[in-house]
């Protein structure tokens, strides 16, 4: 059963230096706030999972929390590049950043396969591309039935996954709808979960579209309303275009990065 | 001229991948003149789509809102793409070479030491390698458009005519690059990148000076037609929708 419990709780019980972690969204409902709250509590040498790390990914690396990324497309999008990400691999500033580098496909059916208990995944996918090159976690495997060679990926199981709803009952069902990316299967490859939810009810009432996922199935449900800016939730917010413009003036030098991290991050209390 | 020439490429019920920026605008240009009943396809979930705006990201709320169906990542990637159900895929490119591969990764030689870090793959390899073709909307520059790309991303026509089959990829790959300054294609014969046609206004001269390769140019060179006025307003129209 999930346990309802604080932010700053859930990510001090679920979230170890060391850990692989992913923090899963995609343009929605992106789990920004619990991304800060790791900031805050000052994880380190993380190795983090997400197919299109973005702002917050951009604010972890910078901080300093990660030593390891696996990923299929970084950017700020709509905007241009992350500078923290890029300073990170270009200049290994705060510290070095390793990378393993796939395309959607391939994390997207890493995270299948996470979910289904199996360990690889196969796709009709990177062939002709330099990827396999620079990536070991892209093999090639031969169908027992037709011959045909194909990719192969292994499964991703973090150690946390994290991800942001619209809505939780008070015995720790989730719902979700709208674009739902890779968000269940990310929390059902994992060993642990956090859910944080724009709001807790006590009668979760039928969306079209929904996604559940129950109690069972996810360790921990925090209420966070807004925890999705700049990112949106549907149903609750909009998506804070202006922020992403924004952040690319934050984001691309260090000094106002520090500047920034030291008054949004660690300068903010979050209730316990 | 470069998003409504991409526009005209796209004909009607045609099922495509669009990515934002560029492929976005044509995309949505196109559904609003010529061809009303294309089927907007975006990774982030969304067949179908139908938005009054345009998006200011592939995840924007108004393509699921306006969509048939809103799908997981993975039964895009899965039950869309992989199969063959998409007719064309749009991509953009950091780098282009003469034979249509595409690079997003890495400009440099050294990949763990690069000169400049990209955003990397995205859907693209994929996108590259099932539609049943590739429409490649980029600016020209001599930077952009190089002999052979630092990193394939995306595969193109490799080293010419005939890697594709070998590969086993099941799409026809690149077919037009649209610029800023023109259009290429593929020589059926040895799949080099041919200038077929440039933009009113635009000299032949121009085109090579931004192409990092000694560009071929197609006999009978075709002149891009000046938007219409209907193009045109259906673009500021757009462009202007909140």
């Amino acid at each position: 059963m999930a346990e309802i419990t604080s932010l700053r709780d859930a990510v001090a019980q679920l979230v170890h230096d060391g850990d692989t972690v992913a923090l899963e969204g995609f343009t929605h409902l992106i789990p920004h706030a619990a991304g800060q709250e790791i900031i805050r509590q000052r994880r380190r040498d993380l190795t983090l999972v997400r197919m299109t790390p973005d702002i917050v990914y951009d604010q972890l690396i910078g901080a300093g929390c990660a030593k390891k990324l696996i990923f299929s497309w970084g950017g700020n999008p709509g905007v241009g590049s992350l500078h923290r990400f890029r300073d990170a691999v270009q200049n290994s500033w705060p510290v070095p950043l390793e990378i393993e580098e796939h395309s959607h496909a391939g994390m997207a059916n890493r995270y299948v396969a996470g979910a289904s208990g199996l360990p690889f995944a196969v796709l009709r996918g990177y062939r002709g591309t330099d990827l396999p090159k620079h990536t070991d976690t892209i093999k090639t495997i031969t169908c027992p039935f037709t011959g045909e060679e194909l990719a192969a990926v292994p499964a991703i199981n973090p150690d946390v996954s994290i991800i942001h709803a619209q809505r939780a009952d008070r015995a720790g069902n989730v719902q979700m709808w709208g674009l739902v990316g890779v968000q269940k299967e990310a929390v059902l490859a994992a060993k642990r979960s956090l859910v944080t939810v724009e709001e807790i009810v006590d009668e979760l009432t039928p969306v079209p579209g929904q996604v559940i996922l129950p109690t069972w199935a996810v360790t921990a449900v925090a209420e966070v309303p807004n925890g999705a800016h700049p990112s949106y939730a549907a149903g609750y917010s909009e998506r804070d275009n202006e922020y992403y413009a924004y952040w690319d003036s934050i984001g691309r030098e260090r000094d106002s990065f520090q500047r920034w991290v030291d008054e949004k991050v660690f300068g903010v209390e979050v209730a316990q | 001229m470069m998003s409504v020439a991409a526009a005209r490429a796209l004909t009607g019920g045609q099922r495509v991948f669009v990515g934002i920026g560029l492929p976005s605008t044509a995309a949505n240009l196109a559904r609003r003149t010529h061809a009303e009943d294309l089927v907007l396809i975006y990774e982030s979930g969304t067949l179908g789509s139908k938005p009054t705006r345009l998006p200011a990201s592939i995840g924007d709320g108004i393509l699921a809102d306006t969509a048939d169906a809103v799908i997981s990542v993975p039964e895009v990637f899965n039950y869309w793409l992989q199969p063959g159900r998409i007719d064309v895929g749009f991509l953009g490119a950091a780098q282009l070479d003469k034979f249509g591969n595409i690079n997003t990764t890495v400009i440099g030689a050294d990949y763990a030491d690069p000169k400049v870090r990209l955003p990397g793959a995205g859907g693209a390899p994929e996108i590259a390698a099932n539609c049943h073709e590739v429409y490649v909307v980029v600016r020209q520059s001599k930077r952009s458009f190089v002999e052979q790309v630092d990193f394939i991303t995306s595969f193109g026509h490799g080293r010419g005519k005939g890697e594709r089959e070998k590969l086993g990829l099941p799409g026809a790959g690149p077919t037009l690059v649209i610029t800023d300054l023109g259009v290429m294609r593929p020589d059926p014969e040895t799949a080099e990148l041919v200038l077929t046609q440039i933009h009113e206004g635009v000299t032949v001269e121009q085109v090579k000076d931004a192409t990092g390769w000694d560009l071929k140019v197609a006999p009978e060179l075709e002149t891009t037609p000046p938007p219409t006025e209907a193009e045109l307003t259906a673009l500021r129209e757009l462009k202007a929708a909140k």
